[in-house]
């Protein structure tokens, strides 16, 4: 059966946005073939990796297991929107600074984690970064850079 | 991805009539963390989802004058857990949705989904079967209810007739004395899926005797069970170590697993006995 082309209204990083996707389109697919913003990554594409990890509504969730068509009337935000112009954010700063990238492909869906995490719960201990971030994988960093990266940007000591 | 359409439903009617006229192709969308996955790697043949997300029933948490409780089949695990009088008086649904995936999943994810998806090894469905909960059906007949561990049929199969979905989940009050605890093996400590799950509700009279329970395993058979010859062997008398062997080799009894990448026979009729001791001993701790 074919499907058809449909339109659909939301808001993208703060912006009132009208696109057109197939009907089958994830969302992740609608942000990197028809919208242009390829900083959400297809990893495992079945909801394991996190790589693909955008805010929907205020909460996180793998862009790859929404349909395009859901998001008529809703706010996404992705990576993108984290920095200020060529101002990064606080946490993308505290990214470099800790090294906690290496190949950099898990890196934007752990930075809008994060963000949804400090958003939520400004001064997470470990265990909580750590359990808020256990759906997102990275195979470069061993995670521990990751996790001071958040520790770091929600104004924590970190040795 | 199979070419699927897409259908938002604005009411139990209308998301019933988009099913029925979809025939075998049309799924109803909740979270859609199974459903899409088995529509991209072609495990189902998919071609419409209808969402029911933008029904008020569907996605509505209700408590009840008598402390029952009412879930919308796709009520996403967040709001579950997040909901403060669910986690005082239903801590097992805190247990069940706060593991089922990881924050993205549970953002999204719901125990009718978990539930329909019909997987032996399903992390929610052993806590319904313990808290007694009755599952609402809509359908192109009107409505009916299925206890909910009569739900299952087999791995992805159950009950559901064409035309027909979960709209919500209900829960009796818990008696007063009552604990209830849910618990999984996995390798890890978080993200996997259950090599075995257990739980169990129960309840103590003022002089400690077990006055009722109930007890269920999950990914131990083609459905997840409800162990009743478990439950007999702790009721009618206080919890004592040999009660409690007694429920943990029934549940082991009970168990006919099979073999798989996440675990062996042998493993998961082990596991499933002291899964079995686990949820009981912290179920009474719950209890008093």
């Amino acid at each position: 059966m074919a499907t058809e082309h449909i339109v659909v209204n939301c808001t993208i990083n703060g912006e009132q946005t009208t696109f057109l996707a197939n009907e089958r389109d994830s969302l992740l697919e609608a942000l990197r073939d028809r919208i242009g913003l390829t900083g959400a990554k297809e990893g495992c594409n079945n909801g394991n990796c996190g790589a693909c990890c955008v805010n929907m509504d205020g909460r996180i969730v793998n862009s790859c297991l929404v349909m395009a068509a859901e998001c008529e009337g809703a706010e996404v935000r992705t990576v993108e929107g984290l920095a200020s112009g060529d101002q990064l954010s606080p946490l993308q700063n505290a990214f470099l600074e800790q090294a906690a990238l290496q190949c950099g492909i898990c890196t934007p869906g752990f930075l809008v984690a994060a963000e949804a995490l400090l958003e939520q719960n400004p001064d997470p201990s470990e265990h909580e970064i750590r359990y808020w971030l256990a759906g997102n994988l990275c195979r470069c960093t061993g995670y521990d850079k990751i996790i001071k990266a958040v520790q770091q940007a929600a104004g924590q000591s970190v040795v | 991805m199979q070419a699927v359409k897409y259908a938002r439903a604005e009411s139990v009617e209308e998301a019933v009539s988009l099913l029925q006229d979809g025939g075998a192709g049309a799924r109803p969308l909740a979270g859609g963390t199974d459903v899409i996955v088995q529509a991209r790697e072609r495990t189902r043949d998919i071609d419409l989802f209808v969402d029911i997300k933008h029904i008020a029933e569907v996605v509505a948490i209700e408590h009840g004058n008598d402390g029952s409780l009412t879930i919308g089949a796709a009520t996403p695990c967040y709001e579950i857990y997040g909901d403060d009088s669910i986690a005082e008086k239903f801590p097992i649904l805190v247990d069940s949705t706060s593991l089922i995936g990881g924050t993205a999943i549970q953002g999204r994810a719901s125990l009718g989904g978990n539930l329909c998806n019909s997987s032996p090894a399903a992390d929610g469905i052993p806590s319904l079967i313990v808290l007694e909960a009755q599952v609402e059906i809509a359908g192109p007949n009107g409505r009916r209810t299925v206890a909910v561990e009569d739900f299952c049929t087999g791995p992805g199969q159950n009950v559901l007739d064409s035309g027909e979905f979960v709209v919500k989940l209900h829960f009796p009050a818990p008696a007063a004395g009552s604990g209830a605890r849910f618990i999984r093996f996995i390798p890890r400590n978080e993200m996997d899926i259950a090599v075995t799950n257990a739980a169990t509700q129960l309840r103590l009279d003022g002089d400690g005797n077990v006055t009722w329970a109930r007890i269920s395993v999950g990914a131990v058979a083609p459905t997840p069970l409800l162990v009743a010859d478990a439950a007999a062997a702790i009721v009618g008398q206080p919890l004592s170590e040999d009660s409690i062997a007694a429920a943990a080799a029934a549940s082991s009894a009970a168990a006919n697993p099979i073999t798989d990448m996440r675990g062996s026979i042998r493993q998961r009729v082990h596991l499933a006995g002291v899964l079995t001791e686990r949820t009981i001993r912290q179920a009474a701790e719950r209890a008093a």
